[in-house]
């Protein structure tokens, strides 16, 4: 993918992404004697959307949360571009929406904490992502109070209110119904559309095709194949991304 | 038996005056030192709870322990450090309201620092990864964590509380049981029984009682009130 992403050109291309070329090299993390990331190498140059895939225990969840640095390598290095971590933006969202029991405009308004920003520019940056997720007219609500859809949104308004670079996404719409899921990926879609380059770690294949314009498929720790997604779903190479998206298909053509 | 118990409510009916006196005495020395137990054993147990440092272990089980520190002792150890030659002699404390509440302060800080580092674990690993994904500094998420748990802290509130009106050796030993000046209601019920004035020793006792349960209910009003707002 980083290929076509450079022979693609300079057209229509958005502001270059400072967290791009996004680059994972011999990612290794062990937990009890066993290798749970092994090695793992990646490089996303494209802007948009890049979906992690594969089966449970392939390390989807412990690669996004390196690349986050919430989790530190046994050995192995993330570069973002020429940037250092500490000068990429970067936000996730887990399954769970992990609110604090406090109204809506404050679970967003902790994001901003570490900032430092005068009150009025807090208050202005909570209105705008309230917005961005269409829950403006809640801010004086409770955060616990709000359905499950909702509160994921808020999950996603409180990530996209620092303006991150980089929006990493653990299966953010797993526990959610059909209506609640297209919300979301609509904020994700809308997000990526303003620059902000996603990666999404999802086992809902429908979604991947909807959302993504590249994958990685990763088994035991490794990225076992990469590609644009319409190649890696229409016609997956090894044997474990075809184990993987051959499972997974009866079960996506369920969903819209 | 039921002479006594019925002299003891003719009391309490009368509102007699020393045992108003002795009620509200209780009630502002415990409740000040609950106060100041939560505001060093808040941060305390929640700074244990979130922090990962060499010997937590045996931190966390020090802490435990002292929630069963002997109050004769802690009032025997607060007496040494105020009286006239001890370090703290000079502040003029003991046997007034002020040494007891420090000796309960000290007696009730373990129990509201051990309560609140596991309400506060509980609370981390529900939030722990989301705020430090927010890269929130380690003071701001004990913040946002205590903020967040504030209703389960109340049962902490309330066990400290509860631990530090119902005892009588340390405001005993600090405060000397001076009529008018330091007596409270536990150190009144020994003497009283001692003295052989067993309706007002019962009398003080009821009123104790009532005192714990009024005060359990209103915080768990407001507890359950403020958690059907914020769910």
């Amino acid at each position: 993918m980083s290929a076509d992403a450079r022979t693609a050109g300079p057209r229509a291309e958005p502001a270059a992404n400072p967290a791009l070329p996004l680059v994972l090299d011999g990612l290794t993390v062990r937990a009890g004697g066993r290798a749970v990331i092994d090695g793992l190498s990646l490089t996303v140059a494209s802007p948009g959307i890049t979906a992690l895939i594969g089966p449970n225990g392939a390390g989807k969840s412990l690669t996004l949360r390196l690349i986050d640095g919430l989790l530190r390598p046994d050995s192995g290095t993330v570069r973002f571009g020429d940037r250092t971590a500490r000068q990429v933006r970067r936000a996730l969202v887990f399954q769970r929406p992990g609110l604090v029991r406090a109204g809506v405009a404050q679970n967003v308004a902790l994001a901003l904490m570490p900032l430092g920003l005068p009150r009025r520019a807090v208050a202005e940056r909570v209105e705008a992502a309230l917005q961005r997720v269409g829950l403006r007219d809640r801010a004086r609500d409770a955060a616990r109070k709000l359905s499950g859809g909702e509160q994921q949104r808020l999950s996603l308004a409180r990530a996209l209110a620092t303006e991150p670079d980089l929006l990493l996404l653990d299966e953010p719409t797993a526990s959610l119904d059909p209506a609640a899921t297209e919300a979301v990926e609509r904020i994700v879609a809308d997000a990526a559309a303003a620059g902000t380059k996603v990666v999404l770690v999802s086992h809902n294949l429908g979604q991947v095709a909807r959302l993504a314009t590249d994958v990685a498929v990763l088994a035991r720790g490794r990225v076992v194949e990469q590609g644009s997604a319409r190649s890696i779903l229409a016609a997956p190479q090894s044997g474990e991304a075809r184990a993987y998206i051959g499972g997974e298909w009866p079960w996506t053509a369920l969903t819209p | 038996m039921g002479e006594t118990l019925a002299e003891a409510f003719a009391l309490i009916g009368a509102l007699d005056r020393e045992v108003v006196a002795i009620a509200g005495l209780s009630l502002q020395v415990s409740l000040a030192a609950v106060a100041l137990a939560g505001l060093i054993g808040l941060p305390l147990g929640a700074l244990v709870a979130v922090a990962r440092f060499p010997g937590r272990g045996a931190a966390i089980a020090v802490l435990n322990a002292l929630m069963g520190l002997p109050p004769v002792v802690v009032g025997l150890v607060i007496y040494l450090l105020l009286s006239r030659s001890g370090p703290l002699g000079a502040l003029g404390l003991l046997f007034t309201p002020g040494a007891m509440i420090l000796a309960q302060a000290v007696l009730v800080t373990p129990v509201v620092a051990a309560l609140t580092r596991q309400v506060v674990e509980d609370a981390d690993r529900e939030l722990g990864e989301t705020l430090r994904s927010l890269r929130l500094s380690l003071p701001q998420r004990v913040r946002v964590l205590l903020f967040d748990a504030r209703f389960s802290l109340v049962v902490a509130g309330l066990a400290a509380f509860g631990r530090a009106v119902s005892e009588v050796g340390a405001v005993l030993v600090v405060g000397g049981n001076i009529a008018g000046h330091t007596r409270t209601m536990t150190t009144a019920i020994s003497l009283e029984t001692q003295k052989g004035d067993l309706p007002l020793a019962l009398a003080l006792g009821i009123v104790l009682i009532a005192l714990v349960l009024a005060v359990n209910a209103a915080a768990s009003a407001l507890r359950a009130y403020s958690m059907r707002a914020y769910g």
